[in-house]
């Protein structure tokens, strides 16, 4: 492969946003647990929850800063790698870009207030209500910019003629077909994320031998909060398939290794594809894709084989699918087990093994956000605005954008490993149970 | 008036707010470096602190709030100014990034770190520099466009006198916004030493925000005469600012008034940048870009007018309780909140 620069601006635009998005998941699903557990301890009056949510919330800001960081890059890289496709595609997609910056505008005014008024107020229930603003903007933030990903996947609202384009509906851009069922998708799956990633650090704590209260509170809080959006992670899954199915069959049929159409199409899991396009050591389940994508086993499944060659995306998407879907089915188990053995007496939900499967939960939801955002990306190869523009068309011009890569590289290698260094340090100087009883007196 | 005009009329108003807010934030961070080294840390930097805790995320809205507007009323700026702005766009970033991060590591981390400190100090000061580049080459003469591909010329923009005016006086005036603003900020606080400090710092950079405008006024004329014209015939404006500056300088010199004071040096700023970018209209890249020529399609032009007064009837009330609480609020700036 030679690194041109539209494989070098693919290559930067990957990096920031693969680095981007593990914040912006952290960013988007941490305050909802914030919220909750600053919620009970108000309402039980409980100083474990409301400590929680302090701290929750001081190792949050370090992750948002570095979110905020990278999303000022990406935002700006839009343009300075995608010249071209900012010029035609921007005239749609800046009333989506433009709410993002607001709602992201919103959610940073109430983090700094929030951040610094925890006793400021006679009743606490005030200072709960300013989680509620950080949600909404970070959720809706989330929400604008998946609109533009949607469009970029199924663009509608404008007509392009000789490169320029007319006839321009911004709602029907905003809301085309794709929308639903990202936003749903990427909202679920940064709450469970976060979830998870709080679970495994109580997790990790009562595996040091840690007993105090707060931990189990801990993780019991982030445990059924993760079951429940572990549930509708799936759900949301489902319904992308289904939108895939009828709107992208090149992206589900090349993930799924499905070349010829066919009624009761199998759905393959695992496997390997040898250079003959033979599928090896598969799990094969019989008219499970016909089913998935219309809810009927005997529906015909677009096969990859009915499109152009220069159309199709590359076929090892189809282990990036296979990843994400299985540590999402893992991360429903392993909820569902604590949440059972917690219930039941005759089990020990703080079982060796199934507190270090909790604790790989954390890592391994992140692995499932990037595969599954890989999956979704080159899924739609090789174009950038499906269907108008391709890749090629729209990358920059410009020379030495593989110094630029590797300039950001650098940056992010830095960030990820100080920020890491930042944050385990901050909490091991001032344990809970040190903190507890200096603020609390208990 | 068009809707071009009210379009970069309002965006320009961003980029005035960005230049006051990263001003002061920017110069803070340079000034707690700087005190840190002085070993004058404890007399100053908590103060600095309890000022920029609350708002330093909302600094940077702007920031992104200016450049996605920018793209989205004139979607051609993004085509000439994506493919030019490579290099200095991608330094600039980066600058930010470390800026940004490290203001969260140094000040929720590890609070005596001092390379944290020194990154996110030092870095404020070359950002304000990278950033005044695209104002330089927004004057024409760096890019050229030969067929469909838009060369930009690194060299030039190098060895050019007037770009290194314009990334003096951003220097200059970042530390003097953020010295008058912090001046005030101590006096509220009832904390004399550290007002005396920052008085200094004050005084002590007000000289050089006016010489560095006249470089910059000498620099115009030698490379963009016409717009150096234009300019003359705004020169009221300039007067204004001029005054502006002397009333804020000697109210400081005076001790008087602090606040009015830093009202004036906003003052002097805002008729300074508007008589700027009065007289660069109709170009937004010379002789390449205008506002009439980039300009969206108009549903788009509207959409985007109507979603920005809504998003401001929203963000407008919540800026005033972010300053209510944290900048007017007495007990708050004083640290006993």
């Amino acid at each position: 492969m030679e690194l041109d620069s539209v494989v070098l601006a693919r290559m930067l635009t990957t990096l920031t946003l693969a680095f981007h998005i593990i914040f912006a998941t952290i960013g988007v699903g941490v305050p909802i647990l914030i919220s909750i557990a600053e919620y009970i301890g108000i309402k039980r009056n409980d100083p474990h929850y409301l400590l929680l949510a302090r701290r929750w919330t001081r190792g949050f800001v370090v992750t948002v800063a570095v979110g905020v960081v990278t999303g000022t890059c990406i935002g700006l890289q839009l343009s300075l790698l995608w010249p071209s496709f900012m010029k035609i595609a921007g005239q749609v997609i800046s009333l989506p870009l433009f709410m993002e910056t607001f709602a992201f505008f919103f959610e940073a005014i109430f983090l700094g207030i929030y951040l610094y008024t925890w006793d400021r107020f006679k009743k606490p229930i005030y200072h709960w209500l300013l989680s509620i603003p950080i949600i909404i903007g970070s959720s809706a933030s989330a929400f604008f910019i998946t609109t533009v990903n949607a469009f970029m996947n199924t663009p509608q609202g404008f007509t392009l003629e000789n490169g320029a384009i007319a006839a321009i509906d911004p709602i029907t851009a905003m809301f085309n077909p794709a929308t639903p069922s990202k936003v749903f998708h990427v909202l679920t799956s940064s709450y469970v994320s976060s979830a998870f990633i709080l679970a495994m650090i109580a997790a990790f704590h009562i595996l040091r031998g840690k007993t105090d209260e707060y931990y189990k509170k801990a993780l019991k809080l982030t445990m059924v909060a993760g079951f429940i959006f572990a549930l509708s992670t799936a759900i949301a899954g489902d319904l992308s398939a289904k939108f895939l199915a009828k709107y992208q069959p090149e992206k589900l049929a090349a993930g799924e290794w499905h070349f010829e159409t066919e009624k009761g199409a199998d759905l393959l899991l695992y496997g390997i594809l040898d250079e003959n396009h033979e599928v090896k050591y598969a799990l094969r389940l019989p008219n499970m894709l016909s089913f998935l994508s219309f809810n009927d086993f005997n529906a015909e499944v677009i096969g990859l084989n009915d499109f152009p060659e220069d159309e199709r995306p590359p076929l090892w998407i189809h282990y990036m699918f296979d990843i994400m879907v299985t540590i999402g089915v893992y991360l429903v188990v392993v909820s569902f087990l604590y949440l059972l053995f917690e219930r039941m007496k005759r089990f020990n939900p703080y079982h060796k093994w199934l507190l270090w499967a909790i604790v790989a939960g954390g890592p391994l939801s992140l692995v499932a956000i990037e595969t599954g955002w890989i999956f979704a990306e080159v899924g739609r190869q090789p174009w950038i605005l499906r269907g108008y523009m391709k890749v090629a068309e729209g990358a920059t011009t410009a020379d030495h954008v593989g110094e630029m890569f590797l300039l950001f590289l650098a940056l992010y290698i830095v960030l990820a490993i100080i920020c890491t260094t930042v944050l385990i340090k901050m909490f091991k100087n001032k344990p809970a149970e040190t903190e507890l009883e200096y603020r609390f007196n208990k | 008036m068009d809707i071009q005009l009210v379009g970069m009329t309002v965006l320009w108003l961003f980029l005035y707010g960005y230049l006051i807010v990263a001003s002061i934030d920017f110069g803070a961070g340079f000034f707690a470096y700087y005190c840190k080294m002085k070993k004058q840390d404890h007399l100053v930097n908590h103060l600095i602190s309890r000022y920029l805790s609350p708002v330093w995320e909302v600094t940077n809205v702007f920031l992104v709030f200016f450049f996605v507007g920018l793209v989205g009323f004139f979607p051609d700026t993004a085509y000439y100014y994506g493919t030019a702005l490579l290099i200095p766009g991608s330094i600039a970033l980066v600058l930010l990034s470390i800026r940004g991060s490290f203001y969260a590591f140094a000040n929720y981390g590890s609070k005596e770190n001092k390379v944290y400190l020194f990154l996110y100090g030092v870095s404020g000061l070359f950002i304000p520099a990278s950033f005044s580049t695209v104002l330089t080459i927004s004057e024409g003469g760096f890019i050229e466009k030969r067929g469909e591909e838009i060369i930009f010329f690194a060299d030039r923009l190098f060895k050019s006198p007037y770009s290194w005016s314009v990334v003096f006086l951003a220097i200059v005036s970042v530390l003097f916004i953020s010295a008058a603003f912090l001046t005030y900020y101590a006096d509220r606080a009832n904390d004399e030493q550290a007002r005396e400090i920052l008085r200094k710092y004050a005084l002590f950079w007000s000289p050089p925000t006016i010489i560095a405008s006249l470089l910059v006024f000498a620099g115009l004329r030698e490379h963009n005469i016409a717009h150096f014209e234009k300019m003359l015939m705004y020169w009221w404006v300039f007067g204004f600012s001029f005054i502006c500056f002397l009333v804020a300088s000697s109210l400081i010199y005076q001790r008087k008034r602090y606040g009015t004071a830093f009202v004036f040096v906003m003052l002097q700023f805002f008729f300074a940048f508007f008589g700027y970018g009065a007289s660069h209209l109709p170009y937004i890249l010379d002789p390449y870009v205008t506002i009439y020529s980039a300009y969206t399609n108009e549903t788009m032009g509207i959409a985007l007018v109507i979603v920005f007064i809504a998003g401001l009837l929203l963000l407008i009330p919540s800026l005033v309780l972010l300053m209510r609480l944290f900048l007017f609020d007495a007990d708050y700036v004083k640290g006993k909140k």
